[in-house]
């Protein structure tokens, strides 16, 4: 009895061993030292732009004698990194939209990047503009986004010169059966406020006021303001219950699917939807969202992708030279043009693209007065009860009532997080 | 003995030391009990067989892997706790398994690590949680955010120059050459220095022969400059190298760029304040809410995690927002989750009993029919149903010519939320109902019926009663799921459609679905959120323990 326990507990102690063992060959590569960098750079991407990310960071990893392990994260990007951050198994470089950085910056999450003035003129004014938070720059810029018109130029044939017209030549289609929708500008349920921005900012319509900096200051919300309730107006007469232009059932989930049936002729969207539209063989033009006659202009939220450096990474030298020095080169702008197109931010490969699509130069044209989306951490709070204001006054709610209702609710919740 | 092998293993007649040594001994069941009929099975020693033991091994050298797997990340952050709690695992595991004693101990352990893993530390970090202000912008130590503040403050000095950096060693030591830069990126060589932690000494004599193809200086004679691995080795020292100027210091951004940097912001300890050297601000740390405040009431966006004890169990009743529709949502709450079970259970109950009749033909092929809802996956189920309700575009509509707004009209989402809920789970209580009628004695409904109760009368005092005492913890435990089904809510109608004057909650709102938009609609509150859900928690608990004390009064009458 006894020496059947003294074998077993030795052969159990041999294999853990050896168990051991094999983990620990792997070890030292893995973990040299506790926090110093060890000679690897993390990126982190969505699904998309990984793949194409891999082979420059490779490319880099050989000129700088260094491993670059770049990481899809299909889901979440932003929260996976940030508590992947907190709890220090966060990358050295994570890629994502320049809205992000109000939330990352609050978290303590990423570091500002120091373009040098020279640097900082290789890009597209707006895109700069775009990743500066509290005057810093945090992080490099590659591509820009935002909504344009896109019109289906067999159904019409000429670019609308304010909403009236298009309302009244989508009206016409329909009349005659044509087409089934005068707008596509999606909506849904819970409302859009991205779609629906340009048009409402064309109404008068805006989200903050300004701080004596020219940022967006988060203790003065606008929604209800008095030209914030004409532009809800406006949107009202556009609604269901007038000229059925904007109609919440036109939702994320059909609207491309509505546009490359031909049952509509005027679609408001960006360029991601366009492989669908040219896949269905429609003759389209891409042109700026025209605003109400003698109202003001109507601007598109813009917005910009940005390598970010992680603040706490491992190797941050490293992920700094990465994002400051290497991503700003052309070679890498095009290629990820490439693999996602949207226009580059940076203006040499804007020329390049531009000479490639004639598409590039059309949705910059689009966004030149568009409005960096602002990227404070208040801004999250806007998307939900401004969409439900949206709602209310496309179906022909009262616009001052919904209004009122949305800056209650969006002024208690900055409050409260305080 | 010699016997061909009993084990599985093959590996020769090897049996364990102790044994009898009986070829028939190590045979499975009736001929060993056979030979030895008046022992008690208990008494005799579990046979030890090499299968046995090899199994054994490879289960404990399993463990012991994934223990070991998980040690690095603990050394690597300096967690000794963890390290110690996980080799003691690992040695009581092992303990525990390689001696005799201990049965009962042996069947109970994996059960109890996996109660503790997955019930128990979610519960104590959710209520610890709980009061605490942990969110966005209060994640880490104030340490943490000190840092990141002084970080972020680091500024370009105004005017001042940029540079192409060259780290490089002298002696042995880091220093930087740097080369400025004109507003084309094109270097001025004749301005270049050599900075070191005594400041910036010029560098003269440079010329385009000192340049490669990048325009970055290649050979500086005395200096012998790193090469790109080897400045890739050394990048936590060249990140942390600064050279003095007046106004603050060069740094390096990256490995081969430099600019002149100062600090805006700067933490004093004296103070426990931080200064602002371009506003003039003063802030103030506000040890109570985790964040530096300046006199004006204007906070620095990096806070840290503090302990607000019951503030956040206190916001959810003084809040208005909150609290003002509390009562509201619990009601449609109830509702929803009274009606989700009670539609499902007529339905599955129905056709339960259709399918169990005896006269019934072809109930294989109706059970797989009325089964399929349930085999598919509901999350896309969901947002099929969402697209079939739509006004203008979907099926339901376009199906009966109606132009109903089944998700913008609180009475239809309500009751196209019901709906939904049905077509999902009916076939759950199908399953469950069909099983529990299988197990009742058709012999109690015929002694019925000759009795002379009707078809109705049998299944409302016999069946009826007997089914329930069987299901009633399952529509309890139905009731507790529906209670909290936020998918459903989320992805039908996100807790639309909202009133105008009430852009906060909206008129298909669950507790969870509301309390979700409270803290992660915007800026995540995790702390209040693991408030809200401690509340929601004891709520479900206490109306799952009215359900179960009612269900065995049930048992006590019908058994």
């Amino acid at each position: 009895m006894r020496r059947r326990t003294v074998f077993a507990a030795l052969g159990a102690a041999a294999s853990a061993s050896a168990l051991a063992a094999c983990g620990s060959k792997d070890e030292p590569t893995a973990t040299p030292s506790k926090d110093k960098g060890n000679g690897k750079l993390v990126i982190w991407a969505d699904t998309k732009r990984s793949a194409v990310l891999k082979k420059y960071a490779d490319q880099f990893g050989k000129d700088n004698g260094v491993t670059v392990e770049v990481k899809e994260i299909s889901e979440n990007l932003q929260q996976v990194f940030v508590t992947a951050s907190q709890q220090g198994s966060g990358p050295d470089v994570v890629v994502g939209a320049h809205d992000w950085i109000g939330n990352l910056v609050q978290n303590g999450a990423i570091d500002p990047v120091q373009l040098s003035p020279q640097q900082k003129s290789l890009f597209a004014a707006a895109a700069v503009k775009a990743v500066t938070f509290n005057g810093q720059i945090y992080g490099a810029p590659y591509a820009l986004e935002n909504i344009a018109l896109v019109r289906n130029t067999d159904l019409a044939p000429t670019a609308p010169a304010s909403i009236e017209d298009l309302v009244k030549a989508g009206q016409d289609l329909k009349k005659s059966g044509k087409v089934s929708e005068i707008l596509l500008d999606q909506c849904g349920a819970s409302g859009d406020a991205y779609h629906i921005y340009p048009i409402y900012s064309s109404g008068g319509g805006s989200l903050f006021g300004l701080t004596s900096a020219g940022d967006p200051d988060p203790n003065n919300v606008t929604v209800n303001s008095a030209d914030s309730i004409a532009a809800f107006t406006k949107l009202k007469e556009l609604g269901e219950k007038g000229a059925g232009a904007l109609k919440t059932s036109i939702a994320a989930e059909n609207v491309t699917a509505t546009f490359t049936a031909k049952k509509a002729a005027f679609f408001i969207t960006g360029s991601w939807n366009i492989a669908d539209i040219k896949k269905a063989g429609i003759k389209y033009d891409i042109t700026p969202i025209p605003g109400f006659s003698g109202g003001k202009p109507a601007q598109p939220f813009l917005g910009v992708q940005a390598f970010f450096v992680a603040s706490k990474g491992k190797s941050k030298a490293m992920a700094q030279e990465f994002v400051a020095n290497y991503v700003t080169n052309k070679e890498v702008a095009n290629a990820l043009y490439a693999a996602d197109p949207r226009p580059p931010a940076l203006l040499a490969a804007q020329d390049d693209a531009k000479a490639a699509d004639p598409d590039v130069a059309k949705w910059l044209d689009a966004g030149k007065d568009g409005l960096p989306m602002p990227a404070i951490p208040a801004m999250n709070e806007i998307w939900g009860p401004f969409g439900n204001a949206e709602v209310a006054v496309i179906k022909g709610g009262d616009p001052k009532t919904a209004a009122e209702a949305a800056a209650k609710a969006i002024n208690d919740a900055i409050a409260k997080k305080k | 003995m010699t016997t061909p092998s009993t084990t599985s293993s093959g590996s020769g007649g090897v049996t364990g030391a102790g044994s009898s040594g009986s070829p028939r001994s190590g045979l499975p069941g009736q001929r060993g009990s056979d030979s030895k009929p008046h022992r008690p099975a208990d008494y005799r020693p579990r046979e030890i067989t090499v299968g046995f033991l090899v199994g054994r091994l490879i289960a404990l050298g399993l463990v012991a892997a994934l223990l070991v797997f998980g040690l690095p990340p603990l050394i690597r952050t300096d967690n000794w706790i963890g390290v110690g709690v996980l080799v003691a695992a690992g040695a009581g595991i092992a303990y525990l398994y390689l001696s005799r004693r201990h049965v009962p101990l042996k069947y109970l352990l994996p059960g109890t690590v996996f109660l503790v893993v997955f019930q128990l530390v979610p519960v104590i970090l959710t209520v610890s949680t709980a009061f605490t202000n942990f969110g966005d912008g209060h994640r880490g130590t104030k340490e943490e955010a000190i840092t990141a503040i002084q970080t972020s403050s680091l500024e370009q000095v105004a005017g001042a120059a940029s540079y192409n950096l060259s780290p490089a060693l002298k002696d042995g030591k880091l220093v930087f050459l740097l080369v400025p830069v004109d507003d084309k990126g094109e270097p001025l060589l004749d301005q270049a220095k050599v900075g070191t932690p005594d400041g910036l000494t010029e560098l003269p004599g440079l010329t385009d022969a000192n340049l490669s193809l990048t325009k970055q200086l290649s050979e500086v004679p005395g200096y012998d400059i790193l090469s790109k691995p080897d400045a890739s080795a050394r990048g936590d020292e060249i990140a942390n190298f600064a050279v003095p100027t007046e106004q603050g210091a060069i740094k390096s951004s990256g490995l081969s760029k430099a600019v002149e940097l100062t600090s805006v912001r700067d933490y004093d300890a004296a103070c426990d304040c931080v200064k602002d050297t371009k506003n003039g601000k003063t802030y103030t740390a506000d040890a109570k809410n985790g964040y530096f405040r300046s006199a004006d009431g204007e906070t620095i966006a990096q806070g840290w995690k503090v302990n607000v004890g019951l503030a956040n169990f206190t916001r959810i009743f003084t809040d208005k927002t909150v609290s003002g529709n509390f009562f509201a949502v619990f009601v449609w709450n109830f509702a929803f989750a009274a009606a989700s079970v009670l539609t499902t259970f007529a339905l599955g109950l129905l056709c339960a009993l259709a399918l169990h009749s005896p006269r019934m033909r072809g109930t294989k092929i109706y059970r797989v029919i009325i089964i399929l809802p349930y085999a598919m996956p509901s999350f896309a189920m969901l947002l099929v149903w969402r697209d079939m309700f739509n006004k203008d575009f979907g099926l339901i509509n376009n199906l009966f010519g109606w132009h109903i707004d089944w998700l913008g009209e609180p009475m239809t989402a309500r009751m196209s939320l019901i709906l939904v809920n049905l077509w999902l789970g009916f076939p759950y209580m199908f399953l469950v109902a069909t099983g529990a009628l299988q197990a009742i004695p058709r012999e109690l409904t015929e002694a019925s019926s000759i009795d002379g109760a009707t078809a109705w009368q049998g299944f409302r005092r016999v069946t009826l009663p007997l089914l329930l005492v069987a299901l009633t913890p399952l529509l309890i435990s139905s009731f507790a799921y529906n209670f909290n089904n936020f998918n459903a809510i989320k992805l039908v109608t996100d807790g639309g459609p909202y009133a105008i004057d009430n852009a906060t909650v909206g008129a298909t709102d669950l507790l969870i679905s509301y309390t979700y938009r409270l803290a992660f609609g915007g800026i995540a509150q995790l702390g209040f959120a693991a408030a809200v859900s401690v509340i929601i928690f004891t709520l479900v608990a206490i109306m799952s323990i009215i359900g179960f004390r009612r269900s065995r009064s049930l048992e006590e009458v019908y058994s």
